[in-house]
């Protein structure tokens, strides 16, 4: 019994991280309907720069983890000015490939810098709590309280202020929300820095329990353009209940069916529904 | 392109042995070839049929693995095995097409990433067929008839050459037919090639299935060439770096997927010490491309001559109206 | 010659064409008018296959082809532009209008393999259809330019080029003279008598109503997705339902 409940713990950890990642994923594409191939990029620069923090400055993982959500989330609007920006009119193709091309030189320079090599990052939560014979190391629980406060905020963020709002309308209407006034570029810029800053932070919640290496983004970034698929491109319930789905696939794949395989999981859900619906799961008129 | 350039290309391609310094770069030169061959392939799905397919080098590597497996694994010579690596990945292109050419745009990319991801798990982890993370050794080499030796560098290259003219030749003439058209007709917009009379589904697949067996034939070649592969083959950076091959040589275009390919890979061969720092330089270039010059070397090379072809008529027409009109008005002025 | 029946499509619960039922005659130049977001394009994209109809049932020339896909549609003689249009830009006019003739035509893998007889013959035809349809639309001169080098105007025109190289029995234009000068307008409207003087029945939304009055032969309104009055232009021009319908609506119904 205790070993299904420790998958149930695996599920929700794994669904988490997937679910932060794919909410910032989500976000992006929703709002400005491109898929950002460079997010993963962005995930495994958030982990390396709070391990830069922690390991070379020797700042606190909280410290750490709010310094590398604050230089991704500059990075990611360095993406939508420099980038996706100038293409905003291009064929879809373009944007496409020149995330790839962030994707790619964002990697060399990681590489450059820390060479290739998988690294250990420590956080101060190395301890383990016992509730009655079901083992929960710290770390995991706090990748599923954080991940629960972390959406929370969000929903309330988009729905109770004004800069919230101006992001939902122009999820919904973009050429009405430009009528009434509402700076698209603004919304741009903050809907990348929100999905950076999310992408870091997820990256560093789960950095302690897995490592750290220049090509861990593209394992995640894969999934979590399956969950949005999944659940829904630009809904925020979606991605988390996306994120659960495919983690919880995993975790009870991976232990009761085969470890090597596991990953495929995700893909083997793509594969299916896309083969069925080839609209998605959920789709909001035309897309 | 005039028939005297290529003609002019050819034949530096058939010296080229001889003017080469070693057999190392004999070898490098038939690897661009063989890069080349896959990368006209991605020409055919995505320069010329719009559609982003981020599997092709997993169809590279499945090519690669039938052959390997094919000779080493069940005794097959190679000319058999290259056949068996082209109607495999036809096939699978064939299957993974019906699924995926249904999907919109984006969600074809994703997908397409996700397969050659799969592609890629399936040949590490499946042990008992591809040897996992071993790889596939002592490939056979292309079966001379005992009139030439394949392993050697030189008679492989000339192999390669031939394969690559006639992928070339076969381009040439789709895109210049009905057939290239209508996947050009496609790539401007489905909704107007489908009020063209234009079945989608039908056009769409038959590219598909083109460009995987381009790729197929690139990776059979390949494994042919260096006669052992891994799970390396079909890591996602091989369908990176033809993305850019294509795009730095000119996307949809005849010439481009040469260019880039030979270009980029002799460019970095040079630049060897700038091997670790490749990335740092062709990720901004594929966006500085993608903005500035999203036609290529190619393209924007044969916009130039159309615009400087365009410019000189109209002057000619002039030219010859001022003709005329001096003829006329010195014959009005004489019968005046 | 097009004859729609009680033509329902919903989006979700939202009914963007509800129950039209009309009847458009060979050889004349029908106007689909109404306000914005009535239906209109909706209204094409269901004769043209691209969207399948809830309910209804469209018949071209007695022939059920309400649950054809697009390209079959195409191929039993409806032509259609669109609001913007797509072409390959570092390409010539003509090479852009060859693959107009595609449909007619059998060509396929193997043909271009070999380059087959027929292929070379189908490839001379679609050339010749291509150079026709350009000329009918006046841009003959015009044919080895670049689309990238003509103007918005000559653009549209090759759009209708396209249209009519796939030898249409009827076009659908979807607001063709939108973004044109009076004097361009008044050249297309010129064009659309030309066509159907060849034998064409025409098709188009618009919202410049002193070129559907002068153009057309009947006018059918449609008003959320409803059908709310048919008629020649003066009927049309009188009834206090449209005239409504436009007040309401905030259309430039300049008369």
């Amino acid at each position: 019994m205790t070993l299904f409940l420790q998958q149930i713990m695996n599920g929700l950890t794994l669904g988490s991280i997937y679910g932060l990642v794919a909410l910032g994923l989500t976000l992006v594409y929703g709002i400005l309907h491109i898929p950002n191939f460079a997010h993963g990029a962005l995930y495994m620069v958030g982990a390396f720069m709070s391990y830069f923090f922690m390991v070379d400055l020797g700042a606190h993982y909280w410290i750490a983890m709010a310094g590398s959500a604050a230089v991704v989330a500059i990075l990611a609007i360095l993406c939508e000015r420099l980038v996706f920006h100038p293409l905003r009119n291009s064929p879809p193709i373009h944007d496409k490939i020149a995330a790839i091309g962030v994707l790619l030189f964002l990697e060399a320079v990681v590489q450059m810098f820390w060479g290739a090599d998988f690294r250990r990052m420590s956080s101060p939560f190395t301890g383990i709590m016992n509730f009655d014979g079901l083992i929960i190391p710290e770390q995991r629980l706090l990748i599923i309280v954080s991940a629960f406060a972390l959406v929370v905020a969000l929903q309330l963020f988009l729905r109770k202020t004004m800069t919230g709002a101006t992001i939902i309308a122009m999820a919904q209407n973009r050429e009405g929300a430009f009528l009434v006034g509402i700076d698209s570029n603004r919304v741009a810029m903050m809907t990348f820095a929100i999905s950076g800053g999310l992408a870091a932070v997820a990256a560093t919640l789960y950095a302690p329990i897995n490592l750290v290496y220049p090509a861990m983004g593209h394992l995640v970034i894969m999934k979590a353009f399956v969950i949005i698929i999944l659940g829904g491109m630009g809904s925020v319930p979606g991605a988390i209940a996306g994120g659960m789905i495919i983690g919880f696939a995993e975790a009870f794949g991976g232990f009761y069916i085969s470890t090597a395989y596991k990953d495929i999981i995700a893909f083997g859900l793509l594969v299916l529904i896309l083969s069925l619906r080839p609209q998605g799961l959920f789709t909001k008129g035309a897309h | 392109m005039k028939p005297g350039a290529k003609l002019a290309m050819l034949a530096f391609a058939l010296v080229f042995p001889f003017l080469a310094s070693n057999e190392y770069q004999v070898y490098v030169m038939a690897s661009a070839f063989v890069w080349a061959i896959a990368v006209y392939g991605l020409n055919i799905i995505t320069g010329y049929c719009g559609q982003l397919n981020l599997a092709h080098g997993g169809f590279f590597a499945i090519g690669a693995y039938t052959l390997g497996l094919l000779t080493a694994d069940a005794g097959w010579g190679f000319w058999p095995a290259l056949l068996g690596a082209l109607f495999m990945t036809a096939v699978l292109g064939f299957l993974v097409g019906i699924v995926s050419l249904r999907l919109k745009e984006h969600y074809f990319a994703i997908f397409t990433l996700c397969v050659g991801f799969i592609i890629y798990l399936l040949i590490d982890k499946w042990e008992e067929l591809t040897h996992g993370a071993i790889g596939v050794r002592d490939i056979a080499a292309p079966y001379g008839f005992g009139l030439v030796d394949f392993t050697d560098t030189t008679p492989f290259y000339y192999l390669v050459l031939a394969f690559l003219v006639f992928a070339i030749w076969f381009m040439g003439r789709l895109s210049r037919s009905l057939l290239g058209r209508t996947f050009i007709a496609i790539r401007n917009g489905d909704e107007l090639a489908q009020s063209l009379g234009i079945n989608l589904m039908r056009n769409k697949l038959l590219a598909f299935v083109l460009s995987t067996t381009y790729a197929g034939l690139a990776g059979a070649l390949y494994a042919g060439m260096v006669r052992i592969i891994g799970p390396e083959e079909a890591n996602i950076n091989h369908t990176f770096d033809m993305i850019t091959y294509l795009l730095v040589g000119g996307i949809g275009t005849l010439t481009g997927p040469l260019l880039g390919t030979v270009g980029i890979v002799w460019i970095t061969q040079s630049l060897q010490f700038l091997e670790e720092y490749r990335m740092i330089i062709f990720g901004p270039l594929l966006v500085l491309l993608v903005i500035f010059a999203p036609r290529g070397i190619s393209g924007s090379f044969l916009t130039w001559m159309h615009r400087k072809a365009q410019s000189l008529a109209p002057g000619k027409k002039q030219a010859q109206s001022k003709v005329t009109a001096a003829k006329q008005a010195g014959e009005a002025e004489n019968n005046a | 010659m097009l004859k729609v029946e009680h033509l329902t499509k919903m989006f979700g619960g939202l009914a963007a064409v509800n129950d039209v039922s009309v009847e458009f005659e060979t050889g004349k130049i029908n106007a689909i008018i109404g306000p914005n977001g009535a239906g209109k394009s909706t209204f094409f994209n269901l004769i043209s296959g691209l969207h399948q109809p809830t309910s209804g049932r469209i018949l071209l020339d007695g022939v059920d082809v309400t649950h054809l896909p697009s390209d079959k549609v195409a191929r039993l003689g409806v032509g259609r532009t669109f609001q913007t249009t797509n072409l390959f830009e570092q390409a010539t006019v003509l090479d852009n209008l060859i693959v107009g003739h595609r449909l007619r035509t059998r060509s396929g893998l193997w043909d271009v393999l070999i380059n087959s007889k027929r292929l070379q013959r189908e490839e001379k035809a679609a050339r010749d259809k291509a150079q026709e349809a350009l000329d009918f639309v006046e841009l003959g001169h015009v044919a080895g330019q670049f689309i990238a080098d003509i103007t918005q105007e000559e653009r549209k025109r090759v759009a209708f080029a396209l249209a009519l190289a796939t030898d249409p029995k009827i076009v659908l234009l979807d607001e063709p003279a939108a973004g044109v000068n009076p004097e361009e307008t008044a050249s297309f409207a010129r064009l659309m008598r030309k066509m159907v003087d060849k034998g064409l029945t025409v098709c188009l939304i618009e919202h410049k109503m002193d070129m559907i009055m002068n153009l057309a032969d009947k006018i059918m309104v449609l008003d959320h997705g409803e059908k709310i009055a048919e008629g020649t232009p003066e009927e049309i021009r009188n009834n206090p339902v449209v005239i409504e319908a436009y007040l309401g609506g905030g259309e430039d119904a300049a008369a």
